[in-house]
């Protein structure tokens, strides 16, 4: 184990001299965690909404202007008929047609049934259902409101009272700063140690590494710390940014959260270091890498719910080590989740830890 | 007077699929000796070389270095040798002392000697004035004499040298092979694979592998004699000129 | 032309003979596809409802029923008192809670608690669980009240059956094209460099041009074969009906690929080593295709310096021809702006990477 201490000063000494490396550990948080809080809004906002009034008739009227005070919709033309709205449609100028039919208010005057068509590019279908969602529940409420107007002595109607806890505003950007942090764990502390033994294997001191007496353990624990040591630096920064950017702040405890980053990083750092043993040259690590990285953002629920999978997919989330971190994240930032509420969790984590880094270990060979 | 055995090779055999990289060769090297290992590109000497260093593990055969099994106890056979390798082997983006200190760590010296014996050797060298200069800095002989003295800053009983002098100009290729004959009479024992024939010449011994078999192994002198010729040079080229693998 | 056709089976057998990139080259869109198009969805599914009601009165018995057989909802448990809910939230064991008032049969009071950490889950769940309670309530006033004067019907325009693979396919294709195209060709080339082949190379009698072209001509070729994969797997796999017109999406397709080339080559010029390379695309490609393309996110909803950013990406426009092409079934004068401006932003990349690739000459 004495000489651990002089493998991590030359695995220090090499990053700290790296031309690029260091830069990045900075460059990295920043842009990620102040670009992409920006972009990663899946509020469905700004729906453009394109009406076809065939009534012209002050209760439709009142009903556009419904519509137009929500903060949802963008009332951008009123076309004259409905293959015109098409058109809009089709050159990405309307999200939603909705279409009021003629004698509008005649009929609900005289009380007999009308229907309004809504039409939805449902080609992003969360925009399509969400949006004819909000459209169906603002004319729900015009017609209540109608109701109340005309019908005297209602019996009890149902009276809902949402409250939202945990993100009371509904910020989509706080939902995703946890998860991005996670991201950024992945891209640095898996991508960096896969790259780094193949490169000892290119330039050929990996071999005069492998006639030295060193444990494997060492060699490996060598390779682990200082990636270990700097995904707690950027997760710092994180922290750093997340507070004095957008204020935000754990409901929970930051022990809860390093002590899951503790696993976590041993994670995709034992990772790195797998594909980087299998790996002959810094291209082919390079791409396994990728190939994870991107399977793991996509099935770890960064972007979709876990829970929205089918059973299979599931299954396999099960296995991506991310999803448990992002989660941890997620709760400990917006619901103040302790250990306790977690601990199936911290317990994967765990496992994932001991198994990769074994492998880590036994995968690298000394002899051939 | 017969030396004390330091490596024992025993129908040592390396096979990769159908190819036979290293067809069961034996034979035996003595301390303080510098043997020679000589064969064309592709003759298996690098092979040979990596199994004896616990590199590469040997497909049939038995092989002590330095006293121990190289199949089973590779770990303590690393530990009794040092080892200089074909493709230059110090870290080029960490500075000469940092290098010394590295490896000598690595084998388990205490800081102390290792800051001790960096002055010494560094004086020796007369490279006092490079130690902070970064590996990568350094021209190619340099940097060969560095690793050699590195390879051997842990007073190793045996050093192997890969192609040691490749692409360095005669002046330090001569200095480099100074340090060779120092390092043997301290009793390291070196064992040097090689394409200049003059360098076989300054072995006390050497083997010349054709197509994976040792074809000689005798003193420069003898195998001289043996073929009736007056250089290495020719004694080498009359064996490989039956060798069935090419370049 | 014969050594300049050497130098294309060269660079081919350099990617055969790798035989893990290669298949990850060829697997990675099969993977994407089946990811996109069969695992991950935004529709929500198996949220976990808890209820707190005081007493268990028949009209609260039967708006459970009627959650409980809700595709969407699992009736989880009941908590004896509303502060338990947070704990139950904090566990993941609850991410609704049904809040019945004690006087729920005379006042139809109920509170609906909501874990909106995502919040776009939120407000779906918010809306299908009022959606089924509203329906409860006016099945059950049917008679007291008018008839219920505004009906509504929705249609789905494109994409009735509301896959959200529809939707990723076109951004797939802008990724993957980039990543093997511009990644790919940079790093090897400056591989070569690195390892000193590159000056070798040159030192031959085949103009240095020929000897990037043959580079990147496998690349082209294995984007080719990606491109056939992926259209295959949509139409045969996702069922997408692909009514355009066959010939422009390749044509379109090509020509994003060739722009995604005249990238590479324009990163191996300015980097020296393979990892800046890596990530030189990584930061330079890959995220601002991710992020800014409207693959994933919505262009209209990010910032306006980040809207006019991403009109400089040229995903953005192929992703945008690809869905009008592929999936609205659009014919090509719906396409004529984005395929003008690929167009051009490809022969503006080609004429700056020569430029810059001769400098260094």
């Amino acid at each position: 184990m004495a000489t651990l201490k002089y493998l991590l000063e030359k695995e220090i000494k090499q990053f700290m001299r790296n031309a690029f490396l260091p830069k990045m550990v900075i460059a990295y948080p920043l842009m990620v965690m102040l670009v992409m809080p920006l972009v990663t809004t899946m509020d469905v906002r700004n729906i453009k909404m394109s009406i076809v009034d065939n009534d012209h008739s002050s209760t439709s009227q009142e009903l556009i202007n419904k519509i137009g005070a929500s903060n949802y919709f963008i009332l951008e033309t009123l076309p004259e008929s409905y293959p015109a709205a098409l058109t809009q449609v089709e050159f990405g100028e309307a999200d939603v047609i909705m279409e009021i039919p003629k004698d509008f208010e005649q009929n609900i005057v005289s009380g007999s049934a009308t229907e309004i068509q809504i039409s939805a590019n449902a080609v992003n279908g969360s925009k399509g259902s969400l949006g004819s969602s909000y459209l169906g529940t603002i004319i729900n409420d015009f017609n209540t409101e109608l109701h109340k107007k005309s019908a005297t002595a209602a019996p009890a109607m149902l009276q809902l009272l949402v409250q939202n806890r945990c993100n009371q505003f509904l910020d989509y950007r706080i939902y995703m700063i946890p998860a991005l942090m996670v991201v950024l764990l992945i891209l640095l502390c898996g991508l960096l140690p896969a790259l780094n033994i193949v490169q000892e294997k290119e330039k050929g001191t990996m071999e005069q590494m492998n006639v030295t007496p060193i444990s494997k353990t060492t060699f490996i624990l060598a390779k682990l710390i200082p990636y270990w040591v700097m995904g707690f630096i950027v997760l710092t920064l994180c922290f750093v940014i997340a507070w004095g950017v957008y204020g935000l702040v754990p409901q929970g405890s930051f022990i809860t959260i390093y002590a899951a980053a503790a696993l976590f990083i041993l994670i995709m750092s034992g990772f790195g270091l797998i594909i980087s043993n299998y790996s002959a040259t810094l291209q082919q690590a390079l791409f396994v890498v990728f190939f994870f990285i991107m399977v793991f953002m996509l099935m770890s629920g960064l972007f979709t719910p876990t829970r929205s999978m089918p059973t299979w997919a599931a299954w396999v989330s099960a296995f991506i080590p991310p999803r448990y971190f992002i989660e941890i994240m997620r709760n400990v930032y917006l619901k103040g989740s302790d250990f306790a509420d977690m601990y199936a969790k911290f317990l994967a984590l765990g496992g994932f830890a001991l198994v990769v880094n074994c492998v880590a270990v036994l995968s690298y060979k000394k002899r051939v | 007077m017969k030396r004390e055995t330091v490596i024992k090779v025993d129908n040592l055999t390396k096979r990769f699929g159908s190819f036979t990289a290293v067809d069961s060769i034996s034979f035996e090297v003595g301390r303080g000796e510098i043997f020679g290992f000589l064969g064309a590109n592709g003759a298996g000497k690098t092979t040979a070389m990596r199994i004896l260093c616990g590199l590469s593990i040997p497909t049939s055969g038995n092989a002590t270095v330095a006293g121990f099994d190289i199949a089973t106890q590779s770990e303590q056979v690393k530990r009794n040798i040092g080892y200089m390798s074909q493709k230059f082997s110090l870290y080029d983006d960490l500075n000469v002392w940092e290098n010394i200190r590295l490896f000598a760590g690595i084998y388990g010296m205490e800081a102390r000697d290792i800051a001790t014996k960096t002055d010494v050797l560094l004086q020796k060298l007369n490279f006092e004035s490079e130690r902070n200069t970064l590996i990568k800095a350094l021209p190619l002989g340099w940097k060969q004499k560095l690793a050699f003295s590195v390879a051997i800053f842990h007073n190793p009983k045996i050093v192997f040298l890969d192609e040691p002098t490749g692409g360095v100009d005669p002046a330090t290729r001569r200095q480099f092979w100074e340090m060779i004959y120092e390092a043997a009479e301290s009793g390291i024992t070196i064992f040097v694979t090689t394409h200049y024939m003059d360098e076989a010449e300054y072995c006390n011994r050497v083997s010349i592998m054709v197509d994976g078999h040792i074809a000689a192994l005798d003193s420069p002198n003898n195998l001289k004699q043996q073929f009736e010729v007056d250089t290495m040079n020719e004694v080498f080229q009359h064996l490989v000129s039956n060798a069935k693998r090419g370049e | 032309m014969i050594p300049f056709v050497a130098f294309i089976q060269k660079e081919f057998f350099h990617i055969l003979r790798d035989k893990r990139t290669m298949l990850i080259l060829l697997v990675m869109p099969v993977v994407m596809i089946l990811i996109f198009g069969f695992a991950i969805s935004t529709e929500i599914r198996n949220i976990n409802v808890v209820i707190v009601s005081p007493n268990q009165s028949e009209s609260v018995r039967q708006i459970v029923e009627k959650i409980e057989a809700n595709e969407y909802f699992s009736v989880v448990g009941t908590l004896p008192s509303p502060h338990q809910i947070d704990r139950a939230m904090r566990s993941d064991r609850a991410d609704i809670a049904l809040v019945f008032d004690a006087n729920f049969e005379q006042n139809a009071s109920v509170q609906l608690v909501i874990d909106a950490s995502n919040p776009m889950v939120a407000t779906a769940e918010m809306f299908y669980l009022s959606g089924i309670m509203h329906a409860y309530f006016t099945n059950k006033l049917q008679g007291i009240l008018p008839p219920q004067s505004i009906g509504t019907s929705v249609r789905m325009l494109y994409n009735p059956q509301m896959k959200s693979s529809y939707n990723f396919v076109p951004g797939i294709m802008g990724l993957i094209f980039i990543l093997i195209c511009a990644m790919m060709t940079s790093v090897s080339i400056v591989r070569e460099k690195e390892v000193g082949t590159m000056e070798v190379l040159l030192a031959s009698p085949v103009k240095p041009l020929h000897i990037i072209f043959a580079k990147m001509i496998p690349y082209f070729v294995i984007s080719c074969v990606n491109l056939a994969t992926i259209l295959l797997l949509a139409y045969f796999v996702l069922e997408i009906p692909m009514v355009g017109s066959l010939f422009w999406l390749c044509t379109l397709s090509i020509i994003y690929i060739v722009l995604a080339l005249a990238l590479g080559l324009l990163i191996s010029t300015v980097v020296t080593s393979q990892v800046a390379a890596m990530f030189g695309s990584l930061l330079g490609l890959m995220l601002p295709v991710l992020l800014l393309s409207g693959m994933m996110f919505p262009i209209e909803n990010m910032p306006i310096p980040l809207q006019v950013l991403s009109n400089v990406i040229p995903a953005r426009w192929y992703i945008a021809a690809v869905r009008k092409l592929m999936i609205e079934g659009l014919a090509v004068s719906y396409i004529t702006k984005e395929l003008f401006i690929l167009l051009g932003m490809t022969l503006f990349l080609i004429i700056i990477a020569l430029k810059k690739f001769k400098n260094r000459l």
